[in-house]
């Protein structure tokens, strides 16, 4: 596999995320985390409900800005700059690292309008390049021949597969360097799952995906390493054929092979 | 090493049910050998039989553990330490088939003996069904008891047989162009001793699944060549 021969894209250092609940004391969701996340990879993360693995997604484009309570803490290096410093451009930073959530969540808006959200948010007012950029997007996200003819119709009309290619296509849009995924699939049945898949494996190209997944076979499937998330430690991390044949944890074999609590 | 009980009932009770059939499989497989070689040596045709009934119900362990393990496969999804036990009992199953076959190859070979003038004599047949017997022990053992060690050094012990193997046969033919007239016997030795070689060296394949299940390490093919 050539995947250590890929540059690093963003490395994350000392990580460690505290979420303080109304008048509760102080949990920690994560702990010393210390991970590289490699150019134009799949990384897909691992563990049970509650290891910590969505939060840690969610710190890479600081989305746990938006969380009441959360504190992070250690250092965050996209492209050797540190996301988490004051001051960062926190808008600049979304559109280079895109997100893509469980629940497809189209606007009540048209097809159209939905991806060029972020476009037209991002300030970009010409209208060809927002047409560009929408009809690139949709074809990206494989679904351009499913609504070429439909473009102002509601994405409110898509099916649940389809929908979520058009959060996707809204995400590609701003044309970000890193795509993050959470249980994007949980929600599909097994053939837009499948479309999914393929379309992430078509997305690495030009892509970095980190993929939060329930599903052992899901991360086997897609990604060049897999990294196993346990009550907020990262306990294991490294290439995915190795992780489902041979893992070299007992906690990460105990997991994925269903030997838990 | 192997790791703990499954959350689910049911698959954990599937993979006892394949593992303790694999067991009764190999049992099965060295009472095979044993009654074979007894057979040969003694020119007993009860023990033929015997060795005939084995084989058929190894057959049939063949195609019910075959269709264990590809249910487990499509139901499960195993990974990791279940996914290595599931891949090996494929490869077990058919290394235990053949072996059964090869027993009731060196039992059959009475039926011509029994019709020779003169009884050519069996050179290292003996030692090599020991160590043959031997091997395929200690390989089915190293699986029940998950030792990765103990599989290691039946790899190192068929060179042992693949010799006693060219010796015997070098013998039989000396013994062939001074009794030219019970060269179909004489051939029942050469062929005796070819199966033992064979059923040594799918027991050295048992010990690799057994290193691979265990250690998830592929040992197959890794010696220098000879």
């Amino acid at each position: 596999m050539p995947t250590a021969a890929l540059p690093t894209k963003i490395e994350v250092q000392n990580l460690n995320v505290f979420y303080r609940a109304e008048k509760k004391a102080e949990t920690q969701a994560l702990k010393d985390v210390a991970l590289e996340i490699r150019d134009r990879e799949v990384l897909a993360l691992i563990g049970p409900s509650g290891c910590g693995k969505s939060t840690f997604l969610r710190v890479l484009n600081r989305m746990n800005d938006t969380v009441p309570g959360a504190r992070v803490e250690g250092r965050v290096l996209l492209e050797g700059e540190d996301v988490l410093a004051k001051g960062y451009d926190v808008v600049g930073l979304r559109r280079r690292v895109g997100m893509v959530f469980q629940r497809p969540q189209p606007f009540p808006k048209s097809i159209f309008d939905n991806v060029a959200f972020g476009v037209r948010a991002h300030g970009l007012t010409d209208k060809n390049e927002i047409v560009r950029r929408v009809e690139s997007a949709l074809g990206r996200a494989a679904l351009w021949d499913e609504v070429k003819d439909r473009l102002e119709a509601s994405a409110l009309s898509l099916s649940g597969g389809q929908a979520q290619r058009l959060c996707i296509a809204r995400a590609l849009a701003v044309e970000p360097e890193v795509l993050l995924m959470d249980e994007p699939t949980s929600a599909l049945d097994p053939i837009a799952t499948a479309r999914l898949e393929e379309l992430i494996h078509e997305l690495r190209a030009d892509l970095t995906i980190v993929i939060v997944t329930h599903s052992m076979q899901q991360a086997a499937r897609v990604s060049q390493r897999t990294g196993f998330f346990y009550m907020g430690n990262l306990i294991e991390v490294g290439p995915t054929k190795q992780m489902f044949t041979r893992p070299r944890e007992n906690k990460t074999e105990d997991y994925i092979s269903g030997r838990f609590g | 090493m192997r790791p703990s009980r499954h959350t689910s009932n049911e698959f954990e009770l599937e993979l006892r049910e394949i593992r303790g059939q694999l067991v009764a499989m190999g049992a099965r497989c060295e009472r095979a050998v044993q009654l074979a070689i007894a057979a040969f040596l003694d020119r007993d045709e009860a023990k033929v039989a015997e060795v005939v009934a084995i084989d058929e119900k190894v057959n049939q362990d063949e195609i019910e553990l075959d269709e264990m393990a590809v249910r487990v496969l499509a139901l499960r999804q195993p990974v990791a330490y279940d996914l290595r036990f599931i891949a090996s009992t494929l490869k077990f199953v058919t290394d235990l088939e053949r072996i059964a076959d090869e027993a009731v190859n060196i039992a059959e070979r009475v039926e011509t003996l029994k019709k020779a003038a003169e009884v050519p004599p069996v050179f290292d047949i003996p030692k090599m069904g020991r160590l043959a017997q031997k091997m395929l022990r200690e390989a089915l053992d190293a699986f029940v008891e998950g030792d990765e060690e103990r599989a290691r050094k039946v790899l190192t012990a068929d060179d042992e047989v693949d010799a006693l193997y060219s010796e015997t046969l070098r013998a039989v033919l000396t013994w062939m162009s001074a009794h030219p007239n019970d060269i179909p016997a004489a051939m029942c030795v050469a062929s005796a001793s070819k199966y033992l070689e064979r059923i040594a060296d799918h027991a050295t394949n048992l010990a690799e699944h057994v290193i691979y299940l265990e250690k998830g390490d592929d040992v197959r093919h890794r010696r220098s060549p000879q």
